[in-house]
């Protein structure tokens, strides 16, 4: 039986989890994906914001205030890569210098400390490649920009460490009351428990309704961005925001703490997790992003993500108790990563108003480290190597990232089972190549410690299989066979004949 | 202090260490961040390479092992699963390795051979989902030549580089289905002769003028959407196709892979993404040299050989020396209508022994042709051609003597003869 | 008239064969495309490259090709053939894998050096 389990394991089901761990209480996550910070979490804007934003007396503003506040002291304490940038909010019009100024003010009712509004002219002296038409910004010194996965980790293991159970690839398929609080049924089996936590992200609504009468809906929006090199990471220093919009803060430009550049998001109301991008979306978030900053380079691109964010009719964070031991953490849309830690507390809140009896802990540990080879001076690189020389095996060489450091996180709290978990652990295939050179040797290492044939590893979620067998396995030559790869509908007929040049257009050499 | 320490033992590092060894150098290291030497050499397992340095076909790892072989005969020090993290404007060399840990190695000369990285699918932004089962063409040769893993059964190929045009052949030979290639150009990246070997011998068909627009599938690639492009390469709607497929590699392009020669504060030419360099491979940065695929992409190894003795020589020739010689004359070499690159791009007349190789590529197919060297309005030399092409890197020589009246700089432009 | 391009080389030259007049080739380089015109009309041939299993060695595979060209309908053969070979480090460069393969009177041979790491 346990006291608490919590359902998902994104940053709010893990701050949950990270607050409930300092107390004398058995608490576990089930989380359906075979890792952490699978949904959301992975793919948004990694901003903490400063909190001018929501409107005041909402749980999203009291919450975000208090999440980025918290945030400060947790990433340092919790080794999360976690810089203070601050961001502007451009106004390139006199009509849009009435919502800075409106922001400004909510911001000082939010308790926003050190907001300021400036001319067109001071923003660009703060950062030159604004555009021209700025007339004037918002600036919020307390704004931030971390490495989401990683808070995510960070607070999921050291939950774990403090005696948080966390089940993978557990998918909760249905809840049932009963006296003594609730069965949870699984994917892998029942659990018990006295209270439960709905922290399902784009799915809380449905395992609301498994729980209590329908309250609420999600409206998944999507929002598309850019991930550029390093060579454009310098292009701001701070986090560069439009004027929100009804649907959101738009599209943002800002530094990452990994030292790239990250553009976006669109946003766009799609059905479920659908994450994928589109090529009109892409072309918005360019276009859009330049009348901010026009230089932008987008031939530096890296990658392209989307992430969708659990947005809900109701305009703020769904934190109650909707049936007796039941708590939705729901609709947790922008800025739910800022508020996360915060949200995490307020949920202890509500435990205890329902009934959940709270006794700290005097073993409590707040704290992590790894070992980050590319950021350390060179005699202690070489001290390292020589004590263990894994660290002296670069695997990821566009990141600098050892062999050492992937063996550090396979025995971690939260060990990583696929190519793109041990990228979120240690930053290996996150750099320009994206994993070209380094994916066949971490599949390698990944396979040896796991004691899996290379054909089990997977990219990331389960399914995502990246080997289909060995060669030399009897497998029938495509030579010489009849069916020719035709496509499955062709506006334009059926393949055509392998040509030198289009048969369509030009000079023939043929 | 090392005479010469060569970054990288692929085909590059392996001529320009043979070299140098030749020039009369005696402490030459190469630094080798794989457990062997060869670099991409390993997994080329087809033949075609070394018709012009050894008078005949070999397979990839045969022309490495004839380096090696070289290599094994000279006193070179090779230091494997090492890796280079910075290169000092000082000629400092910090490197890390397993076993040899982390050391700052101190050089008279270096060679710069690191090679080049491909092109990913976030650098060409194809919208769609992101599932497991986008390869890029080389990840996808490693797998299958070296490591023995099928990456997937049924392949669309983005691209009609030459790996992507092997890979089509390797993976249809290992019983996959390949489906289609596909080039946004109006015309292949790669070399004519592999269009016949790996796509018409196979009936793979090859789809110019058209591209991927839609990647679909949530946990592995489940389809993939293919849409011609018009004369600015831009998607035309309603010409998609749809192939039922869980696998898609990627043959996109290749970078020069310049990283320590940026951090190193070395010049960089932006339409090469290599480092900018002088007639014997000299980059801006004296006693640094640069050869092979960091310099600029090559499509024949053979050339990657000849460049990188070049290289090696010199680095040699500047050691013996005794370092820097006195500025002299420079002509800077432009691009003139029809070319996209040359390399070198400056060149030192007095320093030209007797003929002076350049490199260059076009930006699109022509017939019969003429590459003419302007110095000014001046033409001083012109070549002809019958067949000219983007894929196919073209060289020319231009004898001292020339380059000696030439003066500030040099233009070489293609005239399209008309027929 | 038949149009090819020649694979004998990257040069890729476009030849002309006049199946009419004895396979006589135009717009060759070199007497190498002139034998390859001939030859792809009449009995073309290929070198096949691949791998075979390799035990003990730094890699589990190690390349191979065919000594000389096989016919190109012997292709798929020559590939299955391979799915038998086993190798053991150390393996040398040039070493025959598989003799005569499929009774081409051709060979298999290791195309690089395998030793025991």
């Amino acid at each position: 039986m346990y006291d608490v389990l919590i359902i998902g394991c994104g940053v709010t089901g893990a701050a949950a989890a990270f607050q409930l761990s300092k107390y004398r209480l058995k608490v576990g996550i089930l989380e359906r994906e075979n890792d952490v910070a699978l949904g959301t979490t992975k793919a948004n804007s990694a901003i903490l914001h400063a909190g001018y934003d929501p409107e005041p007396g909402t749980l999203m503003a009291k919450l975000n205030v208090r999440g980025v506040e918290l945030a400060r002291e947790l990433c340092q304490k919790l080794d999360v890569p976690y810089h203070n940038c601050g961001s502007l909010v451009l106004a390139f019009s006199e009509e849009e210098r009435p919502a800075v100024e409106e922001l400004y003010r909510r911001g000082i009712e939010n308790g926003v400390p050190g907001l300021r509004l400036l001319t067109g002219d001071e923003a660009r002296a703060l950062e030159p490649n604004l555009s021209g038409e700025v007339v004037a910004a918002l600036h919020a010194p307390s704004a931030a920009i971390c490495s989401p996965w990683e808070y995510c980790l960070a607070l999921a293991e050291t939950a774990v460490k403090n005696g948080v159970e966390l089940h993978l690839s557990t998918a909760v398929t249905g809840l049932e009351r009963t006296a003594e609080g609730w069965t949870v049924r699984t994917s892998s089996g029942e659990f018990q428990s006295r209270f439960v936590l709905n922290a399902a992200g784009v799915d809380a609504a449905i395992v609301h309704d498994l729980a209590a009468p329908h309250a609420f809906d999600i409206h998944p929006s999507r929002g598309q961005y850019y991930l550029l090199d390093k060579s454009e990471g310098g292009r701001v220093s701070r986090v560069i925001f439009q004027c929100p919009s009804k649907v959101g803060k738009g599209v943002l430009v800002a530094p990452t703490v990994h030292g790239n550049l990250i553009v976006g998001p669109d946003a766009e109301r799609v059905e479920g997790n659908d994450t994928a991008t589109t090529g009109d979306g892409l072309c918005f978030v360019r276009e859009t992003a330049r009348k901010s900053v026009p230089s932008v380079n987008f031939r530096e691109s890296i990658r392209n993500f989307a992430g969708v964010r659990a947005s809900t009719d109701r305009g703020d964070f769904i934190l109650e108790e909707s049936a007796p031991g039941f708590i939705d953490l729901a609709g947790i849309c922008s800025p739910g990563l800022s508020a996360a830690p915060a949200i995490g507390e307020y949920a202890v809140e509500l435990l205890q108003k329902a009934g959940l009896a709270l006794e700290r802990k005097d073993d409590f540990v707040c704290e992590r480290r790894r070992t980050r080879f590319k950021e350390l001076p060179p005699q202690e690189r070489g001290a390292l190597v020589e004590r263990e020389p894994a660290f002296g095996r670069v695997i990821c060489r566009c990141e600098t990232i050892t062999e050492g450091e992937i063996l550090e996180a396979l025995h971690g709290p939260i060990p990583p089972c696929s190519v793109d978990g041990v990228k979120r652990r240690v930053n290996a295939g996150m750099g320009r190549c994206q994993g070209g050179f380094c994916g066949p040797r971490v599949v390698d290492i990944l396979a040896r410690e796991l004691h899996k044939s290379p054909g089990e590893i997977v990219q990331d979620q389960a399914g995502s299989w990246l080997l289909d067998r060995e060669t030399k396995t009897n497998a029938e030559p495509n030579v010489g066979r009849d069916d020719l790869g035709a496509p499955l509908n062709s506006a334009h007929g059926g393949p055509s004949r392998p040509a030198l040049q289009s048969t369509e257009g030009g000079a023939s050499h043929v | 202090m090392y005479d010469l320490i060569v970054i990288g033992g692929g085909p590059a590092g392996l001529a320009a260490a043979c070299a140098a060894w030749e020039g009369g150098l005696r402490k030459i290291l190469i630094v080798e961040r794989d457990r062997e030497l060869g670099g991409i050499l390993n997994q080329c397992i087809h033949n075609g390479f070394g018709l012009h340095h050894f008078k005949e076909e070999l397979t990839g790892p045969e022309y490495a092992g004839r380096f090696v072989k070289l290599l094994g005969e000279t006193g070179v020090e090779v230091r494997l699963d090492t890796m280079v993290l910075e290169v000092t404007g000082h000629r400092q060399v910090h490197m890390v390795g397993k076993s040899t840990g982390y050391r700052v190695e101190e050089a008279k000369s270096i060679v710069l051979a690191m090679g080049c990285r491909e092109r990913t699918r976030g650098a060409i932004a194809i919208p769609g989902t992101r599932p497991a089962g986008v390869f890029t063409a080389g990840a996808a040769q490693r797998y299958v030549n070296m490591e023995g893993w099928m990456p997937g059964k049924r392949v669309v190929i983005l691209g009609s580089g030459d790996i992507g045009l092997i890979m089509a052949r390797r993976m249809t030979l290992e019983g996959a289905k390949v489906l289609a290639c596909v080039e946004v150009m109006p015309y292949s990246g790669g070399l004519n002769r592999n269009i016949v070997q790996c796509l018409h011998d196979y009936d793979i068909p090859l789809y110019l003028s058209h591209t991927v627009t839609d990647i679909r599938g949530r946990d592995r690639v489940e389809q993939v959407v293919v849409s011609q492009v018009d004369a600015s390469r831009n998607p035309i709607p309603g010409t998609e196709m749809v192939f039922d497929c869980d696998t898609l590699l990627l043959s996109v392009g290749l970078i020069p892979e310049n990283e320590l020669t940026r951090q190193a504060g070395i010049e960089i030419d932006r339409r090469t993404n290599g480092a900018v360099v002088y007639e014997n491979m000299e980059t801006s940065l004296p006693g640094v040299f640069a050869c092979g695929n960091v310099c600029h992409v090559h499509d024949l190894v053979d050339f990657v050989t000849a460049e990188s003795q070049k290289a090696g020589a010199a680095a040699a020739a500047y050691v013996r020396g005794g370092g820097a010689a006195a500025p002299d004359r420079v002509l800077e070499v432009k691009n003139g209508d029809g070319v996209t690159y040359t390399v070198p791009q400056r060149i030192r007349p007095h320093r030209v022994d007797k003929l002076c190789g350049l490199f260059f590529r076009v930006n699109r197919v022509c017939g019969d042709s003429e590459i003419l060297v302007k110095s000014g309005d001046t033409q001083i030399a012109r070549f002809k051609r019958e067949h000219l092409a983007p894929g196919e890197m073209e060289r020319i020589d231009l004898p001292r003597a020339l380059l000696d009246r030439a003066e500030g700089e040099l233009t070489v432009s293609i005239r399209e003869v008309e027929q | 008239m038949k149009e090819l391009i020649c694979i004998v080389c990257p040069k890729g030259c476009h030849l002309k064969v006049d199946e009419e007049k004895g396979f006589a080739v135009t717009g060759n380089a070199c007497p190498r495309g002139a034998e390859y015109g001939k030859l792809e009309l009449t009995n073309p041939t290929r070198v096949v490259t691949s791998t075979v299993r390799c035990e003990g060695g730094a890699h589990p595979r190690c390349p191979v090709k065919t000594d000389r060209a096989v016919p190109k309908g012997k292709i798929a053969d020559v590939m299955r053939a391979l799915d038998t070979v086993s190798l053991t480090a150390p393996v040398r460069v040039g070493q025959v894998v598989l003799e005569n393969v499929c009774g081409t009177g051709v060979d298999v041979v290791a195309t690089r050096d395998l030793i025991c790491p």
